[in-house]
């Protein structure tokens, strides 16, 4: 039997994006699927019926062709109840679903026993970032936010000193530094405006600052993180201290980007109107929050206006929907490959990925999934280990310092006793032996790392000048065995002289800068 | 004929050349001139000497130096750099030669055998000592030339209760030690002889209990002793210029030993004591994820499109001769503006320092060499890592698993970057023979093959 993938119009008019594109129409065929496009599916998107029968699929005139003959139906956005109703029995059906915000959706399509993956549900494990619809669209999203943002602000974005003046630097602050957060920063720092970042887990301050921008926190110690890898709702001490950050910040930046969101829930409100208010005219905000109820609380979703002190607020962006189309279309792609392509097609509910994503299954809701941890978590470390590295340097100083006494008072002891037998002479050699080590101990610890061979080479060269004890046996009568043994001393030892200045300084010689 | 303190004064200020000519090492500017101090403080040690009291047969001494520095410059002149480990660890057992030569002379020497009481028992002690210690150096750096010229197979040679042996060994040393110095006259002779000849036994077991790896550990440690060997030589000659240079050739030897054993996280004394890349028994993780392996051409696509470059040689890149050929494509990434550095780890290589010299030689300038301590905070902002011949120095086991032989050594931390390339010529392990999970990371591409032809294929694709 044939696998049928379909690919329907979608019918929300503000929906640019299509869930497949002439490119991975192609993979999907290579996948040993059969595919079918509506008629104009991917208009919005710039991709012509034509190219896509080039790739190599069937153009059907109507959705209903679309979901009644097809084994897998690959859409954006979820499905509404009309068009759940043309669904098949057993149909597969890949798309965004929100499952958490629509219960009704779900009994919907479990009573037509459609078999519905929520892509908004591919947990974020490493595994699965390949097929992660919400890190690849926040990436857009993200770095759209910027330049969205820079054409209402209308002005410079990075700073110049020029013959008739100087322009200063806008200042951007992004909230939240998740894929799209950090895509923000990446994109505004490099059209050269200065960036500053917050978010509630203290892990991402690394990441903030590698993008470029500077990390800002608030006084109080309270981590965001959790294991799912989105933040937790805070306390309201923090939350109060976060507020007064935002309206000192408020105060000073042009562009802010909210990016906060919790899963499942309405997207915290982080900018409220006495925010807006502080705002210099002609600031702006971008919400990327704003389809889940937006984190300024002045967002009108969709909708980009001005306030009457004069901040411009987006409520929508521009989705890219060319590239959007061609990253979402990518991730199913993925999905399906692990799926086990059309030959094995399989819903393995053992299988991590797809059990968590797969929201109905066999005519039952399947939601919500049992938690996964996916942030990279330290593993915690028992308090009682845990000690004050300052407590810690110091006890071990008040350590090394009994340590030390007591090995000098071992070693003094062993002097003395060496003293009270050795004779005069080998005392005096002896002190000039222990000194020599210290002053190469010192000596040696400042060589470069990268001079060590040429190191060894003049070590061997200068331990040569053991030469001088074959000088001082050799005698004029060759027939002595002192005077031999002396003559094959001074020979070996010349070579290690000889030998290893000359290759040494050819080493040395070849270092340049 | 000079006076005896001018002469001290002459060895004094030969001692201080030679410590400045250690402490010029300390940057590649006034590398060169320490060179110059260590040359004249040789000279003038060895003038004053000659010219000093007591030296006779001075045909014979011009002879054999005549001769030496014949042989030295040839072998100076000849040496390729990466048998330079070699060289010095057969430098190494001519000074153990010398000092067991010398010791035998000490004790046939008239003058010494004049002396009686307690400083004639500390004669023969220093000369015991000076001949044990020298007779280690001598057979242990020829096992060890032999080792690193693949002359003696670089296997850990261990047999059971080895350390018995050692041992018992040593305990016959110091019975002998005890039975040669209250022997009158030369009658001691036997037991030198003797002694002489377990030092020697114990010198090559040394060494052949210690695996290719541990290499770079074994000569900085027959460095140290032949300083040691040096110095035991003043004390029974009672010259104070050889205790000197003697101490500090050892400490410097000894410093290297630590600073090797601290890159490869082992203790000094498991490191001699041997065994090591021979018992990796510990569980073998599990390798998760899949090998893949790139063509030469898309190689040269990554590196066009990367901004930094990080390449990480090892071992490997010197035996294919390949630091030529790269050199040649890190000037080309160079010229279209790309970040290129080389990263080395402390033991990469077979000597302290070796990959240093040897990129130096195929005149790659100091400055974009760095150490693994300089490039680790940068690699997660690389783009492309080149792993050339190395492997465990650049083994995420060491910081992640536990059960890992190397966990815990410090590595470079290549995997941080975007991409990794492994230029290998197959999949097997490195010197510590444990299997390396880089290579199974997403973010890996391998690239099999001669480092040296790839790395000109991949040349010609960047010029095209």
């Amino acid at each position: 039997m044939d696998m049928k993938v379909g690919i329907p119009s979608e019918i929300n008019p503000n929906e640019l994006r299509v869930a497949a594109t002439p490119k991975t129409v192609l993979r999907l065929i290579k996948q040993g699927f059969k595919v079918f496009v509506q008629h104009n599916a991917g208009v919005k998107a710039n991709f012509s019926d034509k190219s896509f029968e080039e790739a190599g699929a069937t153009i059907v005139p109507s959705a209903t062709d679309i979901y009644t003959n097809s084994n897998i139906v690959l859409k954006v956005l979820g499905p509404t109840h009309e068009e759940v109703d043309m669904m098949n029995e057993n149909l597969v059906l890949l798309s965004y679903l929100w499952p958490a915000q629509n219960p009704e959706l779900l009994q919907k399509l479990a009573d037509k026993n459609v078999n519905a993956v929520a892509m908004d549900a591919i947990p974020r494990i490493s595994r699965a970032q390949k097929m992660d619809v919400l890190s690849s669209m926040a990436n857009i999203a993200g770095y759209r936010s910027v330049i969205e943002g820079a054409n209402y602000y209308g002005k410079f974005l990075n700073g110049q000193i020029t013959a008739a003046g100087k322009v200063d630097p806008a200042k951007i602050l992004v909230i939240g530094a998740g894929v799209a957060g950090l895509a923000a920063i990446g994109a505004a720092n490099s059209l050269g405006a200065i960036v500053r970042a917050f978010d509630t887990r203290k892990e991402v301050a690394e990441q903030i600052e590698s993008m470029g921008a500077s990390f800002l926190t608030v006084e109080i110690e309270e981590d965001g993180a959790t294991a799912s890898g989105y933040s937790k709702v805070m306390s309201q001490e923090f939350i109060d201290a976060e507020m007064k950050l935002f309206l000192e910040q408020a105060k000073e930046v042009d562009i802010i980007i909210t990016t906060a969101q919790i899963p499942g829930r309405e997207a915290p409100k982080l900018i409220l109107d006495y925010h807006v208010a502080a705002m210099k005219p002609g600031s702006v905000i971008i919400d990327l929050a704003a389809s889940s109820g937006g984190n300024c609380a002045l967002t009108k979703d969709g909708e980009i206006y001005t306030t009457e002190n004069g901040v411009t607020i987006l409520g929508k962006l521009s989705q890219l929907p060319n590239q959007a189309s061609q990253l979402y279309g990518n991730n199913l792609c993925h999905l399906l490959d692990d799926m086990g392509k059309a030959e094995n097609f399989k819903i393995d509910m053992e299988d991590d990925v797809v059990s968590r994503a797969m929201v109905t299954y066999d005519g039952k809701i399947n939601w919500p999934p049992k938690p996964l941890p996916v942030s990279p978590q330290k593993p915690v470390v028992a308090p009682v280990e845990v000690e004050d590295p300052k407590i810690t340097a110091a006890k071990n100083a008040k350590k090394d310092a009994v340590g030390m006494l007591v090995k000098l008072c071992v070693i003094g002891a062993l002097l003395l006793v060496l003293g009270q037998f050795a004779p005069a002479e080998f005392m005096q050699h002896f002190t000039v032996f222990v000194l020599s080590i210290f002053i190469g101990w010192q000596v040696i610890w400042n060589v470069s790392h990268s001079l060590h061979t040429p190191l060894m080479a003049v070590t061997n060269a200068i331990s040569g000048i053991i030469i001088v004890g074959g000088l001082l046996q050799t005698t004029s009568d060759l027939s002595s065995p002192m005077t031999i043994l002396a003559f094959v001393a001074i020979l070996v030892a010349s070579i290690n002289i000889v030998g290893g200045f000359l290759v040494t300084h050819r080493m040395l010689k070849m270092f340049k800068k | 004929m000079i006076e005896i303190g001018i002469q001290t004064a002459a060895y004094l200020f030969a001692s201080i050349l030679f410590i400045l000519s250690l402490g010029g090492l300390s940057s590649q500017e006034s590398a060169k001139r320490g060179v110059f101090y260590g040359i004249i403080g040789m000279v003038i040690a060895i003038l004053a000497t000659v010219l000093g009291q007591g030296v006779e047969g001075h045909i014979y001494i011009i002879v054999a130096i005549a001769i030496a520095a014949l042989i030295g410059t040839l072998v100076a002149r000849k040496v390729e750099m990466t048998s330079m480990p070699q060289l010095v660890a057969i430098l190494h057992s001519f000074v153990g030669l010398a000092a067991v030569l010398v010791g035998y002379g000490s004790y046939l020497d008239v003058h010494s055998q004049s002396i009686t009481g307690t400083e004639h028992t500390i004669h023969l002690v220093e000369v015991f000592v000076g001949v044990f210690i020298g007779a280690i150096t001598f057979t242990g750096s020829i096992i060890a030339w032999g080792k690193l010229d693949g002359k003696v197979m670089s296997k850990p040679l261990l047999y059971p209760g080895r350390h018995v042996v050692n041992v018992v060994l040593l305990i016959a040393c110091f019975v002998l030690g005890y039975l040669y110095t209250v022997a009158p006259g030369l009658d001691g002779m036997l037991y030198l002889y003797i002694m002489t000849a377990i030092a020697s036994f114990i010198g090559i077991m040394l060494v052949m209990a210690i695996g290719g790896a541990d290499m770079p550990v074994v000569v900085s440690m027959l460095n140290s002793y032949s300083g040691w060997a040096a110095a035991a030589a003043g004390f029974m000659l009672g010259n104070d210029l050889l205790i000197v240079t003697g101490a500090l050739v050892g400490s410097s030897g000894a410093i290297l030993s630590i600073i090797m054993c601290k890159a490869m996280n082992r203790s000094f004394i498991s490191v001699i004591l041997g065994g090591f890349g021979a018992v990796t028994s510990g569980v073998a993780q599990e390798m998760e994820g899949e090998v893949t392996s790139l063509n030469h051409e898309a190689v040269a696509e990554l590196l066009k499109e990367a901004k930094s470059v990080v390449i990480v040689p090892g071992y490997g890149m010197a035996v294919a001769k390949a630091q030529y050929p790269i050199f040649d494509m890190v000037q080309n990434l160079r010229k279209e503006g790309k970040e290129v550095k080389f990263a080395i780890h402390p033991v990469a290589g077979r000597l302290p320092g070796h990959m240093n010299v040897l990129l130096a030689e195929a005149n790659v300038p100091y400055d974009i060499v760095m150490e693994m301590d300089e490039i680790n905070p940068d690699l997660p902002n690389t783009d492309v890592v080149m792993v050339i011949g190395a492997n465990d120095v650049v083994n995420p086991g060491a910081q992640d698993d536990p059960a890992s032989p190397i966990y815990g050594m410090p590595v470079i931390e290549a995997w941080k970057a975007k991409t990794v390339i492994v230029m290998k010529r197959s999949m097997a392990v490195g010197y510590a023979g444990v299997e390396n999970p880089l290579f199974y990371k997403p973010n890996t591409e391998m690239l099999y093959g001669d480092a040296k032809d790839s790395v000109e294929k991949i040349m010609g694709f960047l010029k095209a």
